[in-house]
């Protein structure tokens, strides 16, 4: 690749002054609301009355991590992770296999059934919501977490089968052709050609639906009613109750269950970006 | 010694079980339509038969009332009030996020070196949940022990502290602001996409001619972006319309409703006054409203017809 010339420029360049200030007053932006709660979430109640907000805390107390671990913050840790790693099975599952068929299987209403199904993305979820608790409770399914993994896996579906077909699309006639010579049924083909293919496609949707589904709030909200079957979102919700007047232990809580994510992106930066961007910019 | 005879069927080769046409298409797809039904397509519909109902979702069946609830929508001026503010949401998502997002993506396009470190920073926000941070800004708009009004007072400028969540005409900007501090990074990685597919050695060449860095901006990248800039006040603005979470954790729609939207109005009407008929109307008008916002933004701007 060339380097840019150096050449002498011509006229006053605002992008050299503006957009460097920007980015320096967006880092500040940025930076201080997390520095708020981190600095909080380590003082003590009374150091958090007695000194300012921009005081650094007089020693490194870990009492308020210490209360909300011993909460049943863990709890909701375990069945987030529970109901997003079911819910993300069951859309990779079902997703690919009806991916699949709308971008590999000739029959009659291929096509209208796949525009019928992306148009399920502008469907504003909320309107759902009053007919979806009055089903789970004839279902009987009220304040469990199974209540959650039905509405968590239609909401999802439309974006990833949408992503997945474009995905199978892509792969080659030939290995299909060839995979059917061999003797392959249609589920040997979907299962040993297609599943491996789409190892980056999958990954995608995988991404994008854990981080919507991790931070879903209202459906968990409405669904489920005690602690021991809430996930983590909720874990803010209910110990605002408890920690009314006390922001240190609130902001410890808010600070944990801004860890995971936070630690997941550190990890896998690029990955992240592009399952967030992939899935957004198709739905 | 046996030797074999083309009719003969090779003893490796399995023989392949016929399966009936229509059967392959339907065993595939059914999850997810049996799915999509159960969640999706029928409690939309349903939505729209508990809007004939006047119902407070005790007892098996609510009083079929007709049209009564939406005759009432129309004349409610709850609803139309949670609608302006939808609508005001939509366009400072537009006038706010694109413009700084789009400076943002430019400066990281040419920051190089600190670019690492300043995207990572950049993109925090968009991971916190929304209840997370709607808690955490509540807290930072607080009137008497928040940071934002301390800071004010510390620097003499106390005319300016407002109690910014529990006053009607500070409500919904306070809250536009913390939507924007959310949003602002997932536009900047829209449009750095957008920008890093710009060709190298277009900027090359107009260097070369003697352009500065602001004209090739202006007349070259620009346009260069319009499609990732239309994509983005799509997303914006329909994600405007439904939008929900943290308007109902910082305010619940208050004080007296100058921070409503349709969602958090549906969900004050289902859960708090047990109108589950009337809740739903407002659940069904919204649904209308979205799609034919998206539906004639679709049209105007043609980028997100799916590739069939």
């Amino acid at each position: 690749m060339l380097t840019t010339p150096v050449l002498p420029r011509r006229g006053f360049a605002p992008s050299r002054v503006v957009v460097p200030t920007l980015g320096l007053f967006w880092l500040a932006v940025t930076l201080l609301p997390f520095l708020f709660m981190v600095m909080t979430s380590f003082k003590t109640q009374e150091d958090s009355f007695a000194t300012p907000i921009w005081a650094l805390p007089s020693h490194l107390d870990l009492i308020n991590y210490k209360a909300v671990l011993q909460g049943d913050f863990l709890i909701y840790l375990r069945n987030s992770v529970f109901v997003i790693g079911v819910s993300i099975t069951l859309i990779l599952l079902f997703g690919a296999m009806a991916a699949f068929a709308l971008a590999r299987l000739r029959f009659r209403f291929n096509q209208p059934l796949f525009g019928l199904i992306v148009a399920g993305m502008i469907v504003p979820l909320h309107v759902t919501l009053v007919p979806v608790y009055l089903m789970t409770r004839q279902a009987g399914l009220y304040d469990t977490m199974f209540a959650l993994i039905g509405p968590y896996v239609a909401m999802s579906l439309p974006v990833s089968i949408f992503i997945l077909t474009g995905f199978m699309k892509q792969i080659p006639r030939e290995l299909e052709e060839a995979a059917q010579l061999d003797g392959c049924g249609p589920i040997a083909i979907f299962a040993r050609i297609f599943l491996p293919l789409c190892g980056p496609g999958l990954s995608t949707v995988a991404i994008y639906n854990g981080i919507n589904l991790w931070n879903e709030f209202i459906f968990a909200y409405v669904l489920t009613s005690t602690p021991t079957h809430r996930t983590l979102p909720l874990a803010v919700w209910d110990f605002q109750s408890q920690f009314a007047s006390n922001i240190p232990g609130m902001m410890a809580v808010v600070t944990l269950t801004a860890l995971p994510l936070i630690a997941a992106y550190a990890f896998g930066q690029e990955k992240i970006v592009k399952g967030m961007m992939a899935g957004a910019l198709k739905g | 010694m046996t030797s074999y005879t083309d009719t003969q069927v090779l003893p490796l080769a399995r023989p392949t079980r016929a399966w009936p046409a229509w059967l392959v298409p339907t065993f595939f797809l059914a999850p997810a339509v049996i799915m999509l039904v159960i969640f999706l397509l029928y409690p939309l519909l349903s939505s729209f038969q508990l809007s004939l109902l006047n119902w407070n979702g005790l007892g098996t069946q609510g009083k079929f009332v007709g049209l009564d609830n939406w005759l009432y929508l129309l004349r409610d001026h709850i609803f139309w009030l949670s609608l302006r503010n939808n609508i005001l949401l939509a366009v400072f998502s537009v006038v706010i996020q694109l413009p700084i997002a789009l400076a943002l993506a430019v400066l990281l396009d040419q920051a190089g070196g600190y670019s690492r470190v300043l995207k990572i920073v950049y993109f925090l926000p968009l991971l916190m949940s929304s209840v997370a941070l709607g808690v955490l800004a509540k807290n930072l708009y607080d009137p008497n022990f928040g940071p934002i009004n301390l800071i004010l007072q510390a620097l003499h400028m106390d005319a300016l502290a407002h109690d910014w969540l529990g006053d009607t005409h500070y409500a919904l900007g306070s809250i536009i602001a913390v939507v924007c501090w959310q949003n602002i990074p997932f536009y900047m990685v829209l449009f750095m996409a957008g920008l890093a597919s710009f060709p190298d050695e277009q900027q090359e060449a107009a260097l070369l001619d003697g352009a500065s860095e602001w004209t090739i901006f202006w007349h070259i990248k620009l346009p260069h972006l319009y499609g990732t800039l239309r994509t983005g006040a799509l997303l914006a603005i329909i994600g405007s319309l439904r939008y929900f979470d943290l308007i109902f954790v910082m305010s619940g729609g208050g004080p007296e409703h100058s921070s409503e939207l349709m969602a958090t109005y549906m969900y004050h009407t289902v859960f708090d006054s047990f109108q589950l008929g009337y809740g739903s109307t407002i659940a069904s008008a919204m649904f209308i409203v979205v799609t034919l916002v998206a539906s004639l933004a679709l049209r105007l701007t043609r980028r997100f017809e799916p590739e069939v």
